[in-house]
């Protein structure tokens, strides 16, 4: 168990926490879409080799949508989305990028710790896939909470998302409708927040959550 | 599948959306909408009568038949209200026809969903129709296109999304922990087979699971300090979707943790997990409570008084215990009827008066007496004054949880009390005092307000020896 295949998709899982730190510091958009894609990209080699190796042909759609659909598809739409807004300023983090980074390897430690002391009884593949994806749901999260530009929320988001697929596709025979719906939420998600995105600029002239801020219903 | 009343509870509303989606006339479809929330109904009632038979990814138990009927009934009278509701707002021209369409088609696709939910038998499929639920009101909540409106529903859907993939990530643990017992593949998440066999669960992997799970789900039943949402969302919505928000869909997600609460009560290694929920729940109460003294907008209000309401019905099923558990879903019922009750009154309140300001709202009682009396009426209720039904469920939580946690259940209530006087002390400027604003008489729909207020002021006289037998039934199922 603890040869060759092993090595691979730990290899793999371990990249995609690295692609999610390096989504934490980047600061502007377009570098920000690109690392998303390489994200996407190595979800999809890691999901590739986890139906090779759990003999699973039905996870090779997975791999093949996060390929096409997250590596591919969105980061162009998402570009051309910016070029329309006109939006290729800097990102604002609210926290500093050190900081940033600092929490955010305190997050991959602590889902370490929790995911690794609660599992000792499953098999040490799946242990350290649920560990890595926790990691990467963490640090999702944490790209949402430091960045007030709603299109690098968006990429925090898709991020947690391959977090979950990650982890879905880690444990083994886990039937696919889960899979699906995983993907086709994120399809559903990503029309929504197009339709979100246009509307804002509509009406707000930014897509700076910020500014949203000021039209909250209690202010006087 | 051979046809019965549990496919009929999906399909009705789900064919419903499609046929909505595509007829223009806005007065067809509203009739049709509450003709097909009529049948779900209809549809829902008659469990009682023959129970279908559970399968692996549908089933009908004792549990979720009391959030199935309760769920339909307030359907369907919401749709009531939401069609004289809805021709008041292509009258102004708030709303244009187009949207009202997608409205009424999102409204049954928000019954499909919440359906789903709760007759899933598969914890994946309960998670996919949670979602999905989520999604359509989002739209709805966004409807208006104002500012303010697109902001409730950004906040939601960032909000939501992030709950929903908690609970997508405790859901995976759950497998984990279920497939060295169970075996690989789709028996791994059904829900009776998890429960049948759960003492043989991991019980640390299902600590963690249901760590995430209370975090995700707890996103959408409102809980603080999750609940950022949910006041922009109820304010800045459709009155008609506050309504079914508050009274129904945070029910739903309740429902959700109920389920996964049952799983870890069966594995005796696992960790209780009363004591979390008991905690959020006290949070929410006592913040909530606060929160409701510095509202200037009334939408808004109820809102924090659902949270308020949410974590007195959490603290009850986190106490646990058949009395407690009983109290708590006689809360549940008595809470989702009043707040509707409150928001259909609410919705035409701020329709007559053109804002949602309570400081441009004042003396209904006399320039809208029907109305003014009514929200007077459904806010003695809601406070947990005698006689009526949420006295004798708030009463009953206290009595059942007292002698065991004194402590506990005093800063239970004192959030309560804290709550009353946050609401009294608005609703005395919103109806008594000089009329202010708009003096119009309200073109509204009493009947379904009326109807609320008065099954929860029998409720507070008087229950039915079979609702009782009903309720002690689940309330022993919960554990």
């Amino acid at each position: 168990m603890h040869g060759l295949e092993f090595d691979v998709a730990h290899t793999l899982a371990g990249s995609l926490v690295l692609a999610s730190l390096m989504l934490i510091y980047q600061d502007r958009l377009y570098a920000l879409l690109n690392v998303y894609a390489l994200h996407a990209f190595v979800l999809a080699l890691s999901v590739a080799w986890q139906a090779f190796i759990q003999h699973a042909p039905h996870l090779y759609v997975t791999a093949t949508i996060a390929l096409i659909f997250k590596a591919i598809i969105i980061p162009v739409a998402l570009h051309r989305i910016i070029v329309r807004l006109g939006i290729h300023r800097e990102i604002e983090n609210v926290v500093g990028v050190g900081l940033t980074m600092i929490a955010g390897i305190g997050l991959v430690a602590l889902s370490m710790v929790v995911m690794l002391r609660v599992t000792p009884g499953a098999d040490p593949l799946a242990r350290e896939d649920l560990a890595f994806a926790l990691s990467v749901v963490l640090l999702g999260l944490l790209i949402m909470v430091t960045r007030r530009n709603a299109v690098s929320q968006v990429v925090g988001f898709m991020s947690l998302e391959n977090g979950l697929v990650l982890a879905a596709t880690g444990a083994k025979g886990m039937p696919l409708v889960v899979e699906i719906s995983v993907a086709f939420s994120v399809l559903i998600a990503f029309i929504i927040i197009g339709i979100f995105l246009f509307r804002i600029r509509e009406r707000f002239d930014s897509v700076d959550v910020g500014v949203l801020d000021q039209f909250r219903g209690e202010r006087r | 599948m051979s046809f019965d009343a549990l496919s009929a509870l999906l399909l009705i509303p789900a064919v419903a959306a499609a046929i909505l989606a595509l007829l223009p006339d806005y007065r067809v479809t509203a009739a049709l909408n509450v003709l097909a929330a009529l049948l779900t109904l209809l549809t829902a009632t008659s469990l009682f009568v023959v129970q279908p038979v559970s399968g692996q990814y549908l089933l009908v138990d004792d549990l979720n038949k009391v959030f199935i009927v309760l769920t339909t009934f307030v359907g369907f009278t919401t749709s009531v209200f939401s069609a004289s509701y809805i021709g008041h707002e292509i009258e102004i021209g708030r709303l244009t026809p187009a949207f009202v369409r997608f409205y009424h088609a999102m409204y049954q696709t928000l019954m499909f969903a919440m359906n789903l939910a709760l007759v899933a038998n598969n914890i994946g499929l309960m998670w996919v129709a949670v979602e999905v639920a989520t999604l359509t009101t989002v739209l709805m909540v966004g409807i208006y296109r104002t500012h303010e409106a697109l902001e409730a529903a950004w906040k939601y859907f960032i909000l939501g999304s992030v709950g929903i993939a908690l609970a997508l990530f405790g859901t995976i643990l759950v497998y984990m922990a279920a497939r060295p017992v169970i075996g690989e593949g789709t028996d791994a998440m059904v829900w009776t087979i998890l429960v049948a066999r759960a003492a043989q669960f991991d019980p640390a992997l299902l600590d963690v699971a249901f760590v995430f799970l209370l975090l995700g789900y707890g996103t959408k039943v409102g809980l603080a300090p999750l609940h950022a949402w949910l006041p922009d969302a109820h304010a800045e919505g459709p009155t008609p979707i506050s309504a079914v928000l508050s009274g129904l869909l945070l029910n739903v997600a309740l429902y959700a943790l109920l389920r996964f609460k049952m799983i870890m009560a069966a594995c005796a290694g696992a960790i209780a997990p009363g004591p979390l929920m008991v905690v959020m729940g006290l949070i929410s109460v006592i913040f909530a409570a606060l929160m409701l003294y510095r509202r200037r907008d009334i939408k808004r209000m109820f809102a924090y008084s659902s949270i308020e309401h949410m974590g007195i019905i959490v603290f009850a099923f986190g106490m646990g215990g058949a009395l407690a558990n009983f109290a708590g879903l006689l809360h549940m019922t008595m809470h989702s009827l009043t707040k509707s009750a409150i928001f259909f009154a609410v919705g035409h309140i701020a329709q007559v008066k053109g804002t949602q300001k309570i400081a441009d709202i004042g003396g209904l009682t006399v320039t809208n007496p029907v109305l003014g009396w009514g929200l007077v009426l459904g806010v003695v209720a809601i406070v947990g004054l005698p006689p009526l039904g949420i006295f004798m469920s708030e009463f009953l939580i206290v009595s059942s949880t007292f002698a065991r946690q004194p402590l506990l259940t005093a800063i239970l209530v004192l959030g309560i009390l804290i709550a009353l006087g946050g609401l009294f002390m608005r609703l005395n400027v919103v109806v008594f005092g000089e009329p202010k604003g708009v003096t119009k008489p309200a073109e509204a729909s009493y009947v379904p307000m009326f109807t609320h207020l008065a099954l929860v002021l029998v409720a507070g006289i008087y229950l039915p020896p079979a609702l009782v037998a009903g309720f002690s039934n689940v309330a022993k199922l919960l554990g």
